[in-house]
């Protein structure tokens, strides 16, 4: 299978962006049409990511395997390079199977203005922006497919959005919700994007000193940076500083993370979900893949203030969370929270927290995905959001409280589900971070973080009660409520399986991680 | 002989010399584990097809609790004539070096003289309170749900005890809180209910950072998260151990403290009985909650090698457990309230025997309060459900009417209360001596006194339910066999287990309780007295005879009850009492309040005041910002670049309004443009 070696990536990543392509072929009233093309690419994208899954080699997920490295412009020198390791290869799945189910739930919740065509052709670039971000091994390909999300996903929030009014505080103006965060959401991340480009090039005009060509080649600059090639110095530190800004606005790490409320909350389901399960992962990712192995040393002198936004965003989301009165606004804050415990486990700069943070990108992306799902499913029915006017959903939707119990514990980081692994690697790796970083300050972290985990079970709990426990109110006495529907059990399924099953056996992802983290710290930092 | 390790890890060397002699059990050790899947298994099949039985899912899980009864009273059978050992790790995962050693979550099953004693008390209480519950919840509200949420109950322990480390128990721990939140909260309707669930839930999560910590702290640094790992190095007084034995001793304690309802951490377990009555007995008082005393027997080693400094504070707390909690029984009309600080204050006992160094006395005292409690919840149901109220000013005179429920329930109160020969006095006995034999003598006088309180308050509630007139409503009548025929089952060990270990007297080949959990891989090397201390023995009968009768004079006569109780109501204390000391007070508008309030509400505002503000303004400066220039240049050439900035703000926001009522194609023909412009630049500025 020497084609699938070489184009398998390529494909995952282009296939859906064709079949963006391809659903203009289709009339625009053949909705039924335009569904099955979406499904079909995305689905077709899904089995070659699994079958990349199948594929890999796990004895050796240090190493980047599917590499495909050819000439693209060799005006600057950028390759188009590409390839999966065991850092990049769980979400990589996640990000495909997550899609899928993306197009399944969509099958029959339309959001006005309807246009399936638009959407769905939206959801097929995102997917390539996703994929793509996942295996490129080229900072400018990384830009590009880093950039790319942000496109369709403005567009998902800002015409298929929430048009609620809201008055924002300061501005002392009224906006259409879907407009604000919209925009809120492209102009945050652009802004970050822009010091990320500068870090880029500011390593591309450097690594020239080294190697007497420029480069943007991710694993030839991780080589120069496991000989510490750039130093400790003024440079390194303002180029690690730029990335960073970069990255932690997607994230989003506290205090750059009011973007995140306002999108989650305005976004149709479908956007919420594909934001809380993929797109806030390429931060985190990206940490992973270039920050800390082409600036080591920046990144252990970063490290402790890594953790303290960290730590800061696990209480302050939490404390957010339970001041929320609608339900979408609460989970998109409770990502500050769980994101918080990713990002401490990369602050901690150790294979155990970097392994934490993968660990804790794929459950979260499997959970609070979930929990929009069923956030949307729950609007799409009560027509509000406001937690007040809810309670008693266990008795009007006996399935659907039942998979919002179920989800919310997953969330609080119930052990057994897959949220505990992440919750509790990340506070191990805390205990004992990197030989140099001060233990007092790191263990500080990991019992404020432990304090987390109580504020997180009390939001998710306090949410329940008001949700789904008591008597249902006055107001639905006389309303029909379905119960899951078949596109949902469809589209909910393979998350509550994945759940399951990563709880009772992590291998499932820690076998691809393990050896790759492993070897990404100590050839970050020695030992 | 063989012993069965899977892998043992290398430590494990230093315990082996006390180990030798344990055998590796055979076929129904070898297949332990089913006990720990079957659960689950019924827990899915009832969720799936529970509702379409004729028994709801009962039978499933009446019937795989019966064949994990089979297997355990097998294993408990063998060990009683010669030790188990054999323990099972599988590698779920592997995740990364710590202290340089590579490390691995593992999950898999141990079979040794404690788990063994635990399956079987799991087993065997359980599936009484399941054939009981079969009848007692006839024609309740979502039965299937309760049947498979006892049966999720019954997998978590199992895995719980069964667990040959600490990341499977954990997995077990927050399972039966789960089950436990879910069992509580089983009448949701009513927002007490989901209160109590709720409360039950946040404060074992508060004690489980301690498990967490604990764990954290504890063993990763042997490389291993094993039982037998840890207590083999502090067998050894292990280096790795060294600094942080004591810490990490406390860090378990205190999430043992949660699960065993230790002061100041007990206020969930009252508000726990909002739960059915059969989820009472099982999991609040005989099981459930012991998980913490079994916590403290299974890192034993720890706690005597090592951890020694840790042991007297442990004592404090379990005796003012014992001691302080108890007299809230004496206040409370709920019957089923007045069990629960009985709980809270037997778990006293078992811990404080446990943290004293006395292994064997405190899950002695586990082992029979497993039956005398469940027998005496289950007595408590049964009232219930024949009075239709929880409250005893509702009872009364029931002797005549409910004979079976009257006789066991007496039973279980003297059993409780120590009297001789049943099985609550020797175990009571062990723990007064150990805690003398420790040199904790005066927390041994306040356990004394303690057994006092413990007899008073049973025997007030037994005259209180049993005695006197009826005052409450219809004609209350005996409970049908399915529910009487559990209590008669209880009864019997209620009185004779304790004559499993009378200390210097054994049965023939059969070993004596000591024995039986003491078949370990690292030798307990607890105390456990070699003959009866009568001296000790009658200290413990005085009070427990002395509480029958002061309780017996107070309330027994039926007429004068409502004024013996209006005689309680002594200035101070009986405020103090009624309020439960106003703990509860002090974490709800002390902490909980604020937290979810003022706290969480200020948080909120920052989020919107003052980071956003920054976002905002600093949008609003670039709009402004951008009019100026577009004011002062013109459109051409410069609009380009304006929109993008002025974009940040309102001003974009018409434009979008524009782009919507357009088409798709146009976006991503936009985007395109904009990807390949982008291309251009790089090409250009190289």
């Amino acid at each position: 299978m020497d084609w699938f070696e070489s184009a398998g990536l390529s494909l995952i990543v282009f296939l859906p962006a064709a079949g963006a392509l391809a659903l203009f072929a289709v009339p625009k009233a053949r909705e039924d049409a335009q569904k099955w093309v979406a499904l079909l690419t995305t689905g077709l994208t899904a089995v070659l990511a699994v079958a990349v899954a199948a594929n890999f080699n796990y004895g050796g997920s240090e190493k980047f395997q599917f590499e495909v490295s050819q000439s693209w412009i060799p005006a600057i020198g950028a390759r188009y390079h590409i390839g999966v390791d065991g850092i990049s290869l769980p979400l990589l799945v996640l990000s495909a199977v997550v899609t899928v189910l993306a197009v399944i739930y969509s099958w029959d919740h339309w959001e006005e203005p309807r246009n399936v065509r638009g959407f769905l052709a939206l959801i097929l670039l995102l997917a390539t922006g996703m994929n793509g971000t996942f295996v490129a091994l080229d900072l400018v390909l990384f830009f590009i497919f880093f950039e790319l999300v942000l496109l369709p996903m403005y567009f998902m929030i800002g015409i298929w959005g929430d048009s609620a009014k809201r008055r924002i505080p300061v501005l002392g103006r009224t906006v259409t919700m879907r407009l604000y965060a919209a925009i809120k959401f492209f102009i945050f991340t652009l802004f970050g994007s822009a010091f990320m480009l500068l870090g880029f090039l500011a390593l591309y005009f450097r690594s020239g000193d080294f190697l007497g060509e420029n480069t943007f080649d991710i694993p030839i600059l991780i080589a120069l940076g496991s000989q510490n090639a750039f130093g400790s110095g003024t440079f390194a530190f303002l180029v690690f500083g730029a990335m960073f800004l970069g990255f932690a606005v997607k994230v989003p790490m506290w205090p750059f993370h009011t973007w995140l409320p306002d999108a989650h909350t305005a976004a149709p389901t479908v956007g919420s979900v594909l934001l809380a399960a993929i797109l806030l992962k390429l931060g985190s990712y990206a940490f992973l893949r270039i920050s800390i192995p082409i600036l080591p040393d920046m990144a252990r002198e970063w490290a402790p203030f890594i953790g303290l936004l960290a730590v800061i965003g696990i209480i302050y989301g939490s404390l957010a969370c339970l001041a929320q009165t609608d339900v979408k606004r609460l989970i998109a804050f409770s990502s500050v929270g769980h994101m918080g415990f990713v990002m401490l486990g990369i602050a901690t700069m150790t294979d155990v927290g970097f392994n934490a943070s993968l660990i804790g990108m794929v459950a979260h992306g499997l959970i609070t995905g979930l929990l929009f799902f069923l956030a949307g499913s729950m609007h799409h029915r009560y027509h509000t959001r406001e937690i007040a006017r809810m309670g008693g959903n266990q008795k009007l939707m006996p399935w659907m409280g039942g998979i919002f119990a179920f989800t919310a514990m997953a969330s609080l980081g119930l052990p057994g589900l897959a949220g505990f692994w992440g919750e509790f690697m990340s506070l191990l790796g805390a205990y004992r971070p990197l030989a140099g970083l001060s233990l007092s300050q790191f263990q500080t972290y990991m019992v404020i973080g432990a304090v987390g985990t109580v504020l997180t079970a009390g939001y998710m709990l306090w949410m329940l009660q008001r949700v789904n426990l008591g008597e249902p109110k006055a107001e639905w006495s006389d309303h029909e409520f379905h119960d899951v529907e078949p596109t949902e059990w469809l589209a909910w399924a393979p998350l509550i399986v994945a759940i399951v099953a990563i709880g009772v056996y992590p291998r499932i992802v820690l076998g691809a991680t393990t050896d790759a983290v492993v070897n990404l710290a100590r050839t970050a930092f020695g030992g | 002989m063989v012993r069965a390790v899977a892998s043992v890890p290398l430590v494990l060397a230093a315990g082996e010399g006390g180990a030798g002699d344990l055998s590796s059990g055979g076929f129904f050790a070898e297949t332990a584990w089913i006990m720990l899947v079957l659960p689950f298994v019924a827990f899915l099949a009832i969720i799936l097809v529970g509702k379409r039985m004729k028994g709801l899912g009962a039978e499933l899980a009446i019937g795989a609790m019966g064949v994990n009864l089979l297997w355990a009273s097998v294993l408990f059978v063998q060990n009683m004539f010669e030790g188990i050992y054999r323990e099972v790790n599988l590698t779920i995962g592997e995740f990364g070096t710590f202290a340089g050693r590579r490390l691995a979550f593992e999950l898999g099953f141990v079979v040794d003289g404690l788990s063994i004693m635990m399956y079987w008390v799991v087993a065997f209480v359980g599936f009484l309170v399941f054939v009981y519950a079969h009848g007692y919840m006839k024609g309740d509200i979502r039965v299937p749900w309760f049947f498979a949420s006892l049966s999720l109950f019954a997998g978590s322990m199992l895995v719980l005890v069964g667990a040959p480390n600490l990341i499977q128990l954990i997995i077990g721990w927050e399972g039966v809180g789960l089950a436990s939140y879910l069992l509580i909260g089983h009448y949701w309707e009513e927002k007490e209910n989901s209160d109590a669930a709720v409360k039950a839930f946040l404060t074992n999560k508060v004690a489980d950072v301690g498990l967490i910590l604990g764990t954290i702290l504890l063993v990763p640094a042997l490389g291993t998260f094993r039982f037998s790992a840890l207590s083999a190095a502090a067998d050894a007084h292990s280096e790795a151990l060294g600094g942080v034995a004591v810490a990490g001793a406390l860090l378990l304690f205190f999430g043992a403290m949660g699960k065993s309802a230790q002061f100041p951490l007990h206020v969930w377990l009252p508000d726990a009985m909002a739960g059915p009555t059969p989820v009472s007995a099982l999991m609040h008082a005989a099981t459930m909650v012991t998980a913490g005393i079994y916590l403290m027997a299974r890192t034993f080693p720890l706690y005597h090698q090592m951890a020694t400094e840790a042991r007297p504070w442990m004592v404090t707390i379990a005796v003012i457990t014992l001691f302080v909690l108890g007299f809230l029984a004496l206040v409370a009309d709920d019957l089923k309230r007045v069990l629960a600080y009985s709980t809270v204050s037997q778990l006293g006992y078992m811990m404080a025997a446990v943290a004293a160094g006395g292994y064997t006395a405190g899950l002695f005292h586990l082992f029979t309060h497993a039956f005398f409690k469940a027998l005496l919840f289950l007595g408590a149901g049964s009232v219930i459900h024949a009075v239709h109220s929880n409250n005893m000013s509702d009872m009364g005179g029931l002797r005549k009417e409910m004979p079976v429920t009257f006789w066991t329930f007496v039973v279980g109160s003297l059993s409780l209360a120590g009297v001789i020969p049943l099985a609550g006095f020797w175990s009571k006995d062990e723990i007064l001596a150990t805690l003398g034999h420790e040199g904790y003598t005066a927390f041994m006088w306040v356990a004394i006194l303690g057994a006092f309180v413990t007899a008073f308050y049973m025997t007030r509630a037994v005259a209180l339910t049993f005695f006197g007139t009826y005052k409450g409503h219809g004609h209350p009548h005996e409970s049908p066999p399915v529910m009487t025929a559990p209590l008669v089952a209880l009864a019997v060990p209620s009185v004779i287990a304790g004559l499993l270990n009378i200390p210097g007297v054994s049965w023939g080949p059969i070993r004596n309780f000591t024995d039986w959990v003491g078949a370990r891989i690292v030798p307990m090397g607890d105390y456990h007295p070699k003959a009866i201390e009568w001296e000790l023995a009658a200290y413990g009968l005085i009070a427990a005879v002395a509480g029958i009768a002061v309780g017996w004079r107070l309330f027994a006569p039926d007429a004068e009850t409502q004024q013996a109780r209006d005689r309680l109501r002594i200035p101070v204390l009986y405020p103090l009492l009624h309020n439960k000391y106003y703990i509860d007070d002090l974490y709800m508008k002390g902490v909980v309040n604020p937290v979810k309030g003022p706290l969480a509400r200020a948080v909120d505002w920052v989020n919107g005041y003052v980071i956003d503000a920054v976002i905002n303004g600093a949008g609003a400066v670039t709009a402004w910002l951008g009019g100026l220039v577009y004011g002062r240049l013109d459109q051409q050439g410069i609009d380009l670049l304006l929109n993008a900035a002025a974009g940040g703000t309102g001003g974009a926001g018409g434009k979008l309004r524009l782009l919507q009522s357009g088409k798709v194609q146009q976006y991503a023909g936009a985007f395109v443009v904009g990807a390949l412009l982008l291309v251009v630049a790089f090409v250009l500025v190289t």
